[in-house]
């Protein structure tokens, strides 16, 4: 992978959090362009952390403390002002968090928050984000009503839509799949596969066989360590490291 | 005694227990209705007093008191507000918030004579605003601070952080997060609190004694720096001070000045419960 695709390049980044404990040591990675780079491994392994780290939501808890660097497009996110930065890389939660609106007012918030005021522009955001997202045949004759009217995994599927009528340029997905059943997985993880031309999807998948599925690039995280980092097909089907290759074939998890 | 008995006498002496502190309010409310009522008549509480307050009406006291609890809202809601909203959002917290905190948490124990005895010495006598509305207010604004603060600030804390992560992740700044996510969420609870902070403020004598309130006025008040008459006042005048007094006046002022407070705890009641009713996380 040559220097020039890499949208995200992480060097040697350490995180500790307030407590003391590390929750990433010494991480270099470079996350190419327009392709899914999972991220995955146990829980506490710093994935999320990492995510977090992109779109500086880390800043929200008190004295996390941070070294080395993470480049966006070769900038340094620390230098760039939080809000734009976050326009610009866009997050999903493991757990649905629709705002307290209605559907509608719910992908216009973004859009709002930056200013935007012509209801038909918003309007065609709506309409294009919902469909990559595969929930607009399903809320197009009630996009009035309440978010909270929807099923958990339409409401995953509503979060990811707000994120891209945003049209970041990363989308970072924590688990987005963890309270989903395996119909709303599956939209869910078709609709990145449609939309990774345009965007940088970085995903911390709810399992290892979810990760396999949809990876480009693969990075296994152990106790805030990166163990192995490579294309999908090598680290799922023929991982280097033996802790991958335990971990890959179910011997601990 | 077999535990089935035991329950039995316990969950009986509880409810005795709890009906006995609902009886005092029946009993009271009662009292001054069934008392009171006869005295109320449209003269009674659109015309001024007369005879010495012994007949006639009371409505520069209604007025008086409108304007005070108004007055007080004035100052009172938006300042506790941004301060509810500064603790409950912005403040880090260290020494200085604690002692801000502390500091609200005892505003709210002093007695309310030593509020009116604050409020003569500085906005009477040294900012010379004179035994006016605007004094009155200011005072009681000071007393209703805490309550306002401390309900507002709850009421932030009660919306989900979530919420605010969701809103920063979108691109949202603090501010944005507060005014278009927070805020209209704990605006009902916030709501709550400032009515019960007004309904103390409309309902206590001792901050307007020295501050406000009027023995007896011959006509409303023209300005802010007018004194003005107020029903607690006036109750009190009426009750200790003048010789002679019908009791149905009396019981007809304690029963018109009952019923604005009443008024006001209920319609906090129903936007509480019409917002939980509502409200979907």
């Amino acid at each position: 992978m040559s220097a020039s695709s890499a949208k995200i390049v992480v060097e040697s980044l350490s995180v500790q959090y307030p407590d003391g404990t590390e929750s990433l040591r010494n991480i270099s990675l470079a996350i190419p362009a327009n392709q899914i780079t999972v991220l995955f491994g146990p829980a506490g392994g710093g994935k999320s952390t990492l995510l977090r780290a992109f779109n500086r939501l880390n800043d929200l808890t008190d004295n996390v403390r941070m070294t080395g660097r993470i480049l966006l497009d070769g900038a340094d996110v620390r230098a760039l002002d939080p809000v734009t930065l976050r326009r610009r890389v866009g997050m999903v939660f493991a757990q649905p968090v629709p705002l307290p609106m209605s559907i509608r007012q719910n992908v216009w918030y973004g859009l709002e928050l930056a200013g935007e005021r012509d209801t038909r522009r918003k309007d065609a955001a709506l309409e294009k984000s919902l469909r990559q997202a595969a929930l607009w045949e399903e809320v197009h004759d009630r996009l009035n009503a309440s978010a909270f009217t929807l099923s958990g995994g339409q409401q995953q599927r509503l979060c990811l839509a707000r994120v891209l009528a945003l049209e970041p340029e990363v989308v970072l997905l924590d688990e987005p799949a963890s309270g989903l059943d395996p119909i709303s997985t599956a939209k869910v993880e078709e609709s990145l596969q449609a939309i990774k031309q345009d965007y940088t999807i970085v995903i911390v998948p709810h399992s290892v066989q979810q990760g396999a599925r949809i990876a480009d690039m693969a990075a296994f995280f152990l106790q805030g360590e990166l163990v192995e980092y490579g294309p999908g097909r090598d680290i799922f089907v023929t991982p280097h490291n033996k802790r991958t290759e335990d971990y890959v074939t179910g011997r601990f998890g | 005694m077999s535990r089935q008995l035991t329950q039995r006498l316990v969950f009986t002496l509880i409810g005795l227990a709890t009906a006995m502190t609902a009886l005092p309010i029946v009993l009271v409310v009662g009292y001054i209705a069934v008392t009171g009522l006869p005295a109320i008549s449209a003269e009674f509480l659109a015309d001024m007093p007369r005879e010495g307050m012994r007949a006639g009406g009371i409505w520069p006291a209604i007025v008086g008191t409108l304007y005070l609890t108004l007055g007080t809202g004035l100052i009172a809601v938006p300042l506790g507000i941004a301060a509810a909203i500064y603790l409950a959002e912005y403040a880090k917290d260290n020494a200085f918030t604690r002692a801000i905190r502390i500091a609200i948490i005892n505003l709210a124990g002093i007695p309310s004579v030593v509020y009116g005895l604050f409020g003569l010495g500085l906005f009477v006598l040294f900012l010379q605003f004179g035994t006016s509305i605007l004094a009155g207010c200011l005072t009681l604004s000071i007393m209703t601070l805490p309550v306002i603060i401390s309900t507002a600030e709850e009421a932030l804390r009660a919306v989900p952080q979530s919420f605010r992560v969701v809103s920063v992740s979108l691109g949202g700044t603090k501010w944005q997060t507060i005014r278009r996510v927070v805020l209209p969420q704990a605006l009902p609870g916030i709501l709550t609190g400032v009515i019960l902070g007004l309904n103390r403020a409309a309902g206590e004598t001792a901050p307007i004694l020295f501050t406000a309130a009027a023995f007896f006025l011959p006509r409303l008040p023209a300005s802010v720096f007018d004194a003005t008459m107020a029903l607690p006042y006036h109750l009190f005048v009426i009750s200790t001070q003048v010789p002679g007094m019908p009791l149905k006046i009396q019981f007809g002022t304690a029963l018109v000045l009952l019923a604005f407070v009443l008024s006001m705890n209920v319609f906090a009641t129903i936007i509480r419960s019409r917002a939980r009713a509502r409200r979907q996380w």
